[in-house]
């Protein structure tokens, strides 16, 4: 034992890196399923689905609530907190627009018979897109929470730990989003 | 043996007084303190005793279908008061002893030496030992508990639907766990399953990432990552693996829902069943067992590094020598873990994998021998010429090393591809994976509970009961697993329902008699152990000094029944290792004493 540290590593909030870690985590869950994607299309009879374009357009709602949550954080540690309840509001109307345009996509490639039962390569499309959404919605409820103790008169918060957590959460579903597109682009 | 019952050394500090803990906490209610307790401490022994229930529920289990494997035609006619339909006449039902296979295997692999072992030791010693008031958030760890609670209550209802729990195997394997008309438990009862364990995945890793953050985080002052002791960095490395591979199951398991129930093929193609062709094409169940196998060899590793922890942190305490080779046993268990995820198409040797490819699994699997060889030549340099304390959890701890070391072998025989042709889905791989695996696990923690229960629960378990419980126990694993070597060289399939249709296999039907009459045996002394575990908590001896068994980490600073927050005042300093036994002529230095000016080397 010659090499001694004793000071404390207080570097990282705790919440923050436990964010880390479960980050840590979904990416995995998402490398499982596009190796199984890979894995499948490497296999005879696999017919390739074409990304519906409104998708294009869901890739731009969630690059963009990127930038608006990078903003509310700045005007929170700014006090800014008219411009950051707007900012906020903004971010989860995006995060919900994603999700809509996702399933708008979803139905329109269903409409061309690329349904459970008829496309592997749809079925995958689906649940892989589709789980992520479901994150993308969880975050919409994190900031539903930090929303909401925005407008709350009785208590006022200082502590940035919450919106830092958020808006690296948020972050991290739109970088996961971008690599699911260029995956999908890719891969077919 | 005399000398063994000296063992409770008297501690230079002095016991605090006991009436002057927990005063300076807030009013707990029944429901706070017991039920929805975010006390580390109290979530920590509701997960061991929810385990001990499963370890009750699983073993009783094996020992109903071992009656059928050594006395296939006899009849007991309380079997069918126990079971009803599934024992009809007194004989178990082909179908009920698969049932019995799987759960067996479902609820020990996950619900006993996952969350009954780690939920139970990493909650309990990562804040005692690192010196942390408290997990880094206790919410989260409440809610890890109740959702293996929750996944329980799914898991044990779906043992009373009609057509019973599922029967296809622990590893759920497509198309016999897709497809609901395969057979009567891949219906309600699979779907069961798949909920059940969908909630155990998220309580896992509720509790992994709990483990993680507050070792990383909240270690005292002076704690450095190397000060650690062995068992700390065990529980971290388990939360690592955990936290990295159940994710993976969780997408197989989606997949496995949309092909149950919405009509997708991703495990599924061209199927015919039951006299009917079904539609789905394209699918590979293959897939599955890549994904499945990817959890479920890191998985092996969750359930045994926790115990390897414990034992090296056991046998350490009860040597009064510090562990040999500290950093190596750390290298090792990174090592391990490491290893963990590049192994996992060794348990598909035989499903068609490219020989090539399945090469590098052979290396990779053998390689798994160096860093276990490491940790077992260190645990025999700790124990050498050490002035051993043969407590129950001494033996225990001895117990595990013997069987890792009897176990690991038969691994190399096993990890080779082409004797896993002969040997696959044989005895001999139950015989593995049982004792290197379970037993050895059961090993770790039963050493795990004797040791630290003096901290739990401010009383000693009867040391005479922890004697006879470790012989039967150890002498009965032998002797029920070492026999399912000759079986499976011999070529005996495992899961098989009956064996009377080859003339092969007759010749061991004494054998399996002898097998079966030992497990009754070993499961009755378990509940030997239960009770003695029950009756201590209320009626054993008390506790008395702080630090009975003189050891030098930080859960034996505290007071002899801690209150939530752990210490009273400030949080203890670290100045040393946890390992200083023997040293300089004192018998032992906690981890709280500073290092003083005459000491020989630090």
């Amino acid at each position: 034992m010659e090499q001694v540290m004793t000071q404390k590593n207080q570097k990282m909030h705790p919440h923050k890196f436990t964010l880390w870690v479960a980050m840590g985590s979904i990416t995995m869950m998402f490398a499982g399923f596009t190796s199984a994607y890979i894995v499948k299309s490497n296999m005879a009879g696999w017919v390739p689905v074409q990304m519906p374009s409104i998708f294009y357009l869901s890739t731009f709602l969630i690059l963009a609530s990127s930038g608006t949550i990078y903003l509310a954080k700045k005007k929170f540690q700014e006090r800014a907190m008219a411009q950051y309840r707007v900012l906020v509001t903004v971010t989860a109307a995006l995060g919900i627009l994603f999700t809509i345009t996702q399933y708008l996509g979803f139905a329109e490639l269903w409409g061309q018979k690329v349904t459970f039962s008829e496309s592997v390569a749809g079925s995958f499309f689906y649940i892989i897109s589709g789980v992520h959404a479901l994150h993308v919605l969880g975050g919409v409820i994190a900031l539903l929470v930090i929303f909401l103790r925005a407008f709350s008169s009785k208590t006022r918060y200082y502590s940035t730990t919450p919106i830092e957590v958020a808006s690296i959460y948020w972050h991290f579903v739109d970088v996961l989003w971008l690599y699911l597109f260029v995956f999908f682009i890719l891969v077919s | 043996m005399e000398t063994t019952h000296t063992h409770v050394v008297s501690v230079s500090q002095e016991a605090h007084d006991e009436t002057h803990h927990g005063h300076h906490h807030h009013h707990e209610t029944f429901l706070t303190k017991y039920v929805f307790s975010q006390d580390h401490k109290t979530i920590a022994k509701q997960f061991l005793i929810t385990g001990m229930f499963w370890a009750l529920v699983g073993g009783l289990f094996s020992v109903i279908f071992r009656l059928q494997l050594g006395y296939p035609d006899a009849k007991f006619p309380w079997l069918e008061d126990l079971l009803g339909e599934w024992a009809k006449g007194g004989q178990l039902q082909a179908e009920a002893y698969y049932a019995l296979v799987t759960m067996h295997g479902t609820v020990l692999v996950f619900f006993v030496l996952t969350a009954g072992l780690s939920g139970t030791f990493s909650n309990f010693l990562i804040p005692l030992q690192i010196g942390a008031r408290d997990m880094a958030s206790p919410f989260l760890n409440m809610l890890s508990y109740w959702f293996f609670f929750i996944a329980s209550i799914v898991m044990l209802s779906s043992l009373f639907v009609q057509t019973g729990p599922f029967s296809g195997g622990w590893t759920a394997y497509p198309p016999l766990s897709a497809l609901g008309q395969a057979s009567p438990g891949s219906k309600v009862g699979m779907d069961l399953w798949l909920v059940s364990m969908a909630l155990f995945v998220v309580s896992s890793l509720l509790g992994g990432l709990n483990y993680i953050a507050t070792v990383l985080n909240m270690r005292t002052k002076g704690m450095s990552m190397t000060r650690m002791p062995l068992t700390i960095w065990a529980f971290f490395f388990t939360a690592v693996l955990g936290v990295l591979s159940f994710p993976v199951l969780f997408s197989g398991f989606i997949l496995l829902i949309f092909d149950r129930h919405f009509g997708t093929s991703f495990y599924l193609s061209d199927i015919y069943i039951n006299g009917q062709a079904l539609p789905n094409e394209g699918g590979s169940a293959i897939l599955y067992q890549h994904l499945f196998w990817f959890l479920g060899h890191p998985e092996v590793y969750i359930i045994l590094l926790p115990a390897m922890g414990m034992v090296s942190e056991i046998l350490s305490v009860n040597s009064r020598k510090p562990i040999f080779g500290y950093m190596a046993m750390v290298g090792s268990l990174f090592a391990i873990a490491i290893l963990a995820f590049l192994v996992w198409a060794h348990h598909m040797f035989v499903t068609g994998l490219n020989p090539f490819l399945g090469a590098f699994f052979v290396l990779l699997t053998l390689l798994i021998a160096v860093p276990s060889a490491i940790k077992v030549f260190n645990w025999l340099t700790t124990i050498w010429r050490g002035n051993l304390k043969f407590t129950p959890a001494m033996l225990f701890a001895l117990g595990f090393v013997s069987l890792f070391i009897s176990g690991g072998l038969t691994g190399i025989f096993l990890g080779n591809s082409a004797l896993d042709i002969h040997l696959h889905d044989t005895y001999f791989v139950i015989a593995h994976f049982h004792i290197v695996m379970g037993v050895a696990s059961m090993f770790g923690m039963f050493a795990g509970i004797y040791h630290w229960y003096p901290k739990m629960y401010g009383r000693y378990l009867n040391n005479t009961l922890g004697y006879v419980h470790f012989w039967v126990t150890m002498i009965g694993a032998y002797l029920i697993f070492w026999p399912m070597h000759y079986e499976g060289l011999a070529g005996m399939p495992r899961r098989y329902y009956k064996f009377d249709i080859w003339e092969s296999f007759k010749h061991f039907g004494s054998l399996n008699q002898f097998i079966s009459i030992i497990s009754i045996i070993v499961f009755l002394v378990q509940i030997l152990f239960l009770i003695n575990f029950f009756y201590s908590i209320w009626k054993g001896r008390k506790v008395t000094s702080q630090n009975p068994w003189g050891a030098n980490t930080l859960e034996w600073t505290t007071p002899i029944n801690p209150g939530h927050g752990n210490w009273e005042g400030d949080l203890p300093e670290v100045h040393r290792w946890a390992y200083d036994y023997g040293k300089d002529g004192k018998e032992f230095i906690s981890q709280t004493t500073p290092v003083a000016a005459d000491e020989s080397r630090h």
